[in-house]
């Protein structure tokens, strides 16, 4: 690593279907067809690997795909359908050696009891890459899929009963966090002790109830499944407004955020480093992501050109929440080091068509950002938080009876 | 002209959070690193083994109100662990116990369907159930579940599933780049379901997967049991070993089918068994004795007669006599989370039983529990083993068995290279894979094809 870089950044990709453009499945190296495969899977994250970024995520849904952001639609001419993404990660973890695995999960209406144990376990088959997106949903047909309660349609996000909804359902997927991180928490490292002396194959007393209470749910514990590997698996949240910077502030090891130019980078991250201060988390690591939706190619005209082939055929401009760069990996290098100095950590970057955009980040990209110094050139440890620049935490029920 | 051999399934348990394993042997490694379950899968699967199984535990049992700390403690996550074995195997069945109470069919069916997918369609799903209130305690809805309504609940579970599995035909993804049709219906994956636990609407999305729906296991020896197994398995778990029991329970079963209009094949009855082999059957015997100490420390003995006598028995001496005071015949309360509590609905009964069982053989405390726990199924040689398998299947008192052996994760690697090849000379084992599928290993149908024949007739 160069030492004119002071901090390298980090770099994942977010993987979701044949790409994050509606059209994208159509371009001739979508390969549609077998998005329902474990081969499609694991080649994707392959690839992320051989381009030695730190992570990828893994998009999910308790409901299809969707044009509109809070209603389902019918249309045919788009992706529909997807496979678990806990269950993806854990396909291709034995196939990676690397590279963390993270995929999304929903809580507002799964169980943190199994999710703690699934990332738990995804950290043991990926001997310590493992981490998840926690995500809620606000809509009413996904609710309605579970049937255990009813979630109000949004009229307008700014009515003060839409801030309501939201600020509930983030605080109950604050909660989640807390409860899964606790079950993490729940076996001290050295639980397992096989004494044979004693006939004990763990010391009791080094397992703990997590006894959580919240609004929402309690959870009793201890967790069925032994602290994994890493202690506690990364936790990250994509997050666009005060309530989410909120609960990356209080909760999250990363937060993706979607700043569209460096003085709005600079706001957010300030924004959210004074909510970690006052969730009285000054001083631990706080990793913030800029997430970018790209197209990229070797000449920006034909970057362009890609840009309004796929619009054309998706039948109007693709918008995002997310800033989309369309250019050359080499100007997209500019923009993630402009970025960096407002202050973010690393980068998020969701292909807008997977089997082009991906390569190019891969194989375009980061060897740009390596000629800068900017980043790896070869993986330099072998857990996700070590990755990261994270240690691996202590055991909050250790320390507490030490 | 003699009845054509049955051939024999066989498959392999992982023993998760139990007193089978021998954890203390120098040769038992991890249960909870996956080198440990890929070394067991592989072995089964070098064996062609239909399928490899993990149970499921949702809370540590407790032992007087302190966690259990006797038998092998935690246990990964089943859907986790399956979906990784399926990267390093290929043709193997994948089962899994999911537990029906604490979980929901949306979520349920969508992590099935996509393990089928992401094992090309080696997935299976042993459906319990539960209703306590102690496990309950993880868990978002709590301790809500009437005891009476667990198979109620368990039948809608699965038949809300099957539909959501159902919602799907197959053919809708056209994917035609050209035209840009990527859904052939607009409606694909759309259900309703209106029940007494589900009332749940909207559209699943997970399409349809290469077994059209996991293999359905179940378990439980109730009468209930026994009829939600006739009605919807493809089949059941069951424990009996003795080839009387094993046919008494055989012929129960297979005639319980014709009512929900299936024929005999659609159902196969798999009992769990354990095994010890050794190069000769005295051999065998001598190891299956030490095996049997190693399992029943002074201390499990002690904490096993308090699942019958739920009272504290630590003041008593394993080595020494039952004790003389009565079960408190009162509500449990000495042990949690454990099955076998329920094997003993007697607990005066028991203890007057196993009372006169020691005074007839001068048994001490530990002696009773080893002569009357679990028992070695299978003892003997390699020929021995294979020929008692055999005869067990041939003579309809199973379809074949589940074998736990106890060790992990090697304890099946003796198994797959001495006692298989002997099977399979006798041309009662596959000595390949024929198909891809879970379904094709056990000879069931593709539902798709049941649908079409139902159709036709």
């Amino acid at each position: 690593m160069s030492s004119t870089h002071p901090s390298p950044l980090h770099l994942a990709v977010a993987l979701d279907g044949t790409g994050w453009h509606p059209a994208s499945w159509r371009e001739p190296v979508a390969r549609p067809r077998d998005l329902f495969t474990a081969a499609y899977w694991a080649d994707l994250v392959a690839e992320a690997e051989r381009g030695l970024l730190d992570f990828v995520t893994i998009e999910d849904g308790l409901g299809p795909q969707s044009s509109h952001f809070l209603d389902p639609d019918e249309r045919t001419d788009q992706v529909r359908g997807r496979l678990d993404a806990v269950l993806i990660a854990s396909r291709v973890a034995p196939l990676t050696r690397h590279i963390g695995l993270v995929p999304t999960v929903v809580s507002t209406h799964t169980e943190p009891f199994h999710i703690s144990k699934a990332i738990a376990t995804l950290d043991y088959v990926s001997t310590g890459r493992a981490g998840l997106r926690v995500q809620i949903t606000a809509r009413p047909d996904e609710a309605a899929h579970f049937g255990r309660r009813t979630v109000p349609r949004i009229q307008a996000y700014d009515s003060p009963d839409a801030q309501e909804l939201v600020t509930d359902l983030f605080d109950e997927a604050a909660d989640f966090v807390e409860a899964v991180r606790r079950l993490w928490d729940s076996w001290e490292d050295d639980a397992e002790i096989r004494d044979a002396a004693t006939g004990r194959f763990i010391d009791r007393d080094k397992l703990h109830y997590i006894d959580f209470e919240g609004r929402h749910f309690n959870v009793k514990g201890p967790s069925i499944t032994p602290r994994p590997p890493q202690g506690q698996p990364i936790v990250s949240a994509l997050a666009h407004d005060s309530v989410p910077y909120r609960l990356v502030a209080r909760a999250a090891d990363i937060g993706y955020v979607t700043p569209h130019d460096a003085d709005e980078a600079r706001a957010i991250v300030a924004r959210i480093r004074a909510g970690q201060d006052a969730a009285g988390r000054a001083g631990e690591p706080l990793h913030v992501f800029g997430d970018l939706l790209v197209l990229l190619d070797d000449d920006p005209a034909a970057a362009t050109a890609r840009r309004e082939r796929l619009d054309a055929l998706a039948g109007q401009p693709y918008t995002s929440d997310a800033p989309i760069f369309t250019g050359t990996p080499c100007q997209l290098a500019d923009r993630l080091e402009e970025f960096q100095e407002a202050g973010l950590t690393g980068f998020r970057l969701r292909p807008a068509v997977a089997g082009h955009d991906l390569p190019a980040i891969t194989r375009g990209l980061v060897p740009e950002l390596q000629r800068r110094g900017a980043f790896r050139r070869a993986y330099e440890a072998d857990t996700l938080r070590r990755l990261l620049g994270l240690s691996r935490p202590a055991n909050r029920y250790a320390a507490a009876t030490a | 002209m003699s009845k054509p051999l049955k051939q024999i399934h066989l498959a392999a348990h992982f023993p998760g959070v139990n007193n089978t394993t021998v954890w203390s042997d120098p040769k038992a490694g991890s249960h909870i690193e996956f080198s440990s379950f890929a070394h067991f899968a592989r072995t089964a699967e070098r064996a062609k083994f239909d399928f490899l199984f993990l149970a499921e535990g949702l809370r540590l049992r407790e032992q007087g109100g302190k966690i259990y700390d006797l038998d092998v403690v935690g246990r990964p996550d089943t859907f986790t662990v399956l979906a990784a074995l399926a990267a390093v195997t290929e043709h193997i069945g994948l089962t899994g116990t999911i537990n029906s109470t604490f979980n929901e069919p949306y979520e349920v069916a969508r992590q099935f369907a996509s393990l089928d997918h992401l094992s090309g369609g080696r997935s299976a799903w042993n459906v319990v159930t539960s209703w306590d209130a102690f496990t309950g305690e993880n868990f978002r809805r709590g301790g809500f579940l009437p005891q009476q309504e667990r198979y109620s609940r368990a039948k809608e579970f699965l038949a809300t599933a099957n539909e959501l599995f159902d919602s799907w035909h197959g053919d809708e993804i056209v994917a035609d780049q050209e035209t840009g049709t990527f859904l052939r219906d607009a409606r694909a994956g759309s259900f309703v379901h209106t029940g007494q636990h589900f009332d749940i609407h909207g559209r699943f999305n997970v399409p349809r997967s290469l077994q059209g729906r996991p293999v359905i296991f179940q378990a439980g020896d109730s009468d209930e049991g026994r009829e939600f197994a006739a009605s919807n398995a493809d089949a059941i778990f069951s424990r009996y070993t003795t080839l009387e029991a094993g046919q008494s329970f055989y012929r129960d079963v297979k005639h319980r089918l014709p009512k929900y209009g299936r024929s005999p094949d659609q159902l196969l009855i798999l009992p769990a068994a354990t095994f010890t082999l050794a190069d000769t059957d005295a051999e065998a015997e001598e190891l299956a004795k030490a095996v049997r100490r190693r399992q029943v420390s002074g201390a499990t003995a002690l904490k096993h007669l308090e699942f019958v006598w739920n009272r504290d028995l630590s003041a008593y001496d394993p080595d020494g006599p039952l004790p003389d005071i009565d079960p408190d015949v009162g509500d449990n309360h000495i042990s949690k989370g454990r099955a076998q509590v329920r094997m003993y609905r007697d607990p005066l009964a028991t203890a007057r039983e196993w009372r006169e069982l020691a005074a007839a053989h001068n048994w001490s405390i530990r002696d009773l529990v080893i002569e009357t726990g679990n028992r070695q199924n299978f003892i003997g040689s390699a020929e021995t083993i294979a020929r008692t398998i055999n005869e067990f299947v041939q003579a309809d008192a199973s379809d074949g068995f589940i074998l736990v052996p106890h060790i992990t994760p090697t304890g099946l690697d003796e198994f797959a290279d001495k006692v298989v090849p002997l099977l399979q000379e006798q041309g009662v084992f596959r000595t390949d894979y024929e198909g891809p599928t879970l379904r094709d290993h056990l000879g069931l149908a593709h539902p798709d094809d049941r649908r079409e024949e139902r159709a036709a007739s």
